[in-house]
């Protein structure tokens, strides 16, 4: 019993033996494809399949093929085998599919643009449906999710708290150190505080909770609606009366628009001390001092500047992430691109966000010396 | 080697955290067959199912598949034992994110020695098999009813035409009258391509118009396991309960 397919051709005949399938085959293409090429050219030749053990439906094209898709003039072949050759030259001949017709290169960023505008427009609905949802809860207070909304604070607030905290120690660290080399060539150690104060409590600290954040609760929350949708959860959810809005979507924006502040007060206060025992390292800074003339020199406005930041991008961030997750479609690579595209538009968002912030406040908080 | 059994199970034990799901199991189904393994709801069947395909590593006791052990080292082996196997997922397990064509195709690609024409022709002739249409091959899984999806999976599973089929819940999910065509159409290709199969079903009438051998799985191991008009006459709660419904069915 030979395992491997022979093939024998002598005197106008072609016999083939042994196991002609897919795996047998696979070991002796490179040397019997070429063969078979060189059979094509024959075509008065008498084929015996008389000796073949096996033939599956792989072997069966490619001898179709070789016989340039009709039966040989003279054929030997057993009726066991008949029906699987059967069965392919039963198969219509099929053009190839073409694909979609190329694009132009004008219309790639116009259907860019219309993406983009369309995404606009679902974020705003989205916005409006929670307008009117907040409406109803505000006429039914006994439908305000509180459990939801707890779960969430806890979830993208509380469990936040170790990795903002690490990342905010090391940046005012960092700041701190840098800054007290140059100020200390000029001899001005003492404005470190004033650096320090403005830069973390104003910028670093709502800019880098917000990035922190998108990365994590953002991409946590739309998977989450994502496989919900794939799924079908959310559907079984409408099924029992409940809105999908009002029971998913609006305690997750509640949930992290409230977190947000907190964690910035939280990783501002965290980098604020990595940068003072920097300045004490550094420059001998005291402890004391430093608290004692934080806030003579930095106005309390700057405070809440950066907390009304965090209020700003919570918000946003959940209502990007939220969109994204209700657009995925029931397939694992829309829940992949609508995962990195609701970070990235997240994190997008922040940085003009507060561009525009810097903008409108520029005339708020900064000390006039 | 054609008188090893295609599949060999001895002595299995699973353990989930401190509850025995099998002890000491012992199944063998040889070439041609096609073994129907029963049990209620929690018995074990689709572990079992899992165990056979190296998903899941049983605590103790050996699996041997056309005579190889399953559970070596070499990757090379292993990839070959599984090549020589398909699996019909109770949900499909289509790829989500590739069209129809493509999840036919999927298997016969990663042989790296079949050139696209020749693919593309398998895959219609695939197609072909599960009685559906070159049309349906751009589809994608999410478009597809629960009956294409079963069919399409089945046409995956069979792309490299295995030895051994090993089907979890076949024709659940689906209508009765689409369930009959859906045995009619593995009866077929199972006698087409000379399969050994291995169904895990709750369907009295899958078994019925499909199985050659019954196997039931109940206390932790397999009770009865043979032709299933000896099964049948079993004295056991679990099987005189499974059949006394329908009893006449089968025969």
């Amino acid at each position: 019993m030979s395992a491997i397919p022979c093939l024998q051709f002598e005197l106008g005949k072609v016999s083939l033996a042994g196991v002609w399938t897919l795996a047998a085959m696979q070991a002796e293409l490179p040397a019997l494809l070429p063969r078979l090429t060189v059979l094509q050219k024959e075509p008065n030749a008498v084929w015996d399949l008389s000796c073949v053990e096996r033939l599956d439906s792989a072997s069966a094209i490619l001898l179709w093929r070789t016989w340039g898709e009709r039966w040989p003039e003279q054929l030997v072949l057993p009726e066991a085998l008949r029906e699987t050759l059967q069965r392919v030259a039963n198969l219509a001949p099929v053009a190839v599919i073409p694909d979609r017709r190329p694009r132009s290169w004008l219309e790639i960023p116009g259907q860019l643009l219309l993406r983009g505008l369309a995404e606009v427009r679902g974020v705003i609905a989205l916005f409006g449906q929670l307008l009117l949802d907040a409406i109803h809860l505000f006429r039914y207070p006994g439908e305000i999710p509180w459990k939801e909304f707890a779960a969430n604070v806890y979830k993208s607030g509380a469990q936040a708290l170790p990795i903002t905290a690490m990342v905010g120690f090391l940046i005012g660290i960092t700041i701190s150190y840098l800054s007290a080399l140059q100020l200390r060539s000029f001899g001005a150690d003492l404005l470190i505080v004033n650096i320090l104060g403005i830069s973390i409590v104003r910028e670093l600290g709502p800019v880098l909770v917000a990035v922190l954040v998108a990365g994590r609760s953002g991409s946590a929350m739309t998977a989450q609606i994502g496989v919900m949708r794939v799924t079908e959860e959310i559907d079984a959810l409408s099924t029992m009366g409940i809105s999908r809005t009002v029971r998913v979507i609006l305690p997750k924006i509640a949930g992290l628009t409230v977190a947000m502040p907190l964690l910035v007060l939280w990783t501002s206060a965290v980098a604020m001390f990595g940068g003072m025992l920097a300045a004490l390292l550094q420059l001998d800074l005291s402890l004391v001092y430093f608290l004692d003339n934080l806030p003579r020199v930095v106005p309390v406005s700057n405070l809440y500047i950066g907390l009304a930041k965090g209020v700003f991008f919570g918000f946003i961030i959940a209502l990007v992430a939220c969109h994204f997750g209700l657009r995925v479609k029931p397939n694992t690579e829309s829940l992949a691109a609508n995962t990195t595209t609701s970070v990235v538009s997240a994190i997008t968002m922040v940085i003009v966000i507060n561009a525009v912030f810097a903008v409108l406040t520029r005339g708020i908080g900064v000390p006039k010396l | 080697m054609s008188a090893a059994a295609v599949v060999e199970l001895q002595g299995i034990c699973t353990k989930f955290a401190q509850n025995f799901v099998h002890r000491d199991l012992n199944l063998r189904v040889e070439q041609g067959q096609i073994m129907g393994l029963l049990g209620e709801s929690g018995s074990g069947k689709t572990t079992l199912l899992r165990e056979m395909l190296g998903l899941w590593q049983p605590s103790a006791g050996t699996i041997r598949l056309f005579g190889f052990d399953l559970h070596t080292d070499q990757v090379v082996e292993q990839r070959a034992i599984h090549r020589r196997l398909g699996m019909l997922f109770q949900h499909g397990a289509l790829f989500s994110a590739l069209s129809v064509f493509d999840n036919i195709a999927f298997p016969l690609r990663e042989l790296k020695c079949l050139d696209e024409d020749w693919i593309r022709r398998l895959v219609l002739l695939k197609l072909d098999m599960v009685e559906m249409t070159p049309a349906h091959s751009r589809l994608m899984p999410a478009e597809l009813s629960g009956g294409m999806v079963k069919r399409v999976a089945l046409a995956r599973a069979l792309a490299l035409e295995p030895e051994l089929l090993l089907l979890d819940e076949p024709t659940a999910g689906l209508d009765p009258d689409r369930s009959q065509n859906f045995v009619e159409l593995l009866g077929s290709l199972q006698q087409a391509l000379g399969l050994t199969v291995i169904m895990v079903t709750h369907d009295l009438n899958t078994i019925a118009g499909l199985a050659s051998h019954v196997a039931v799985l109940a206390d932790q191991r397999i009770i009865a396991c043979g032709p299933k008009e000896e099964v049948m006459t079993v004295d056991h709660p679990f099987v005189t309960g499974f059949f006394s419904a329908d009893r006449h069915k089968l025969l």
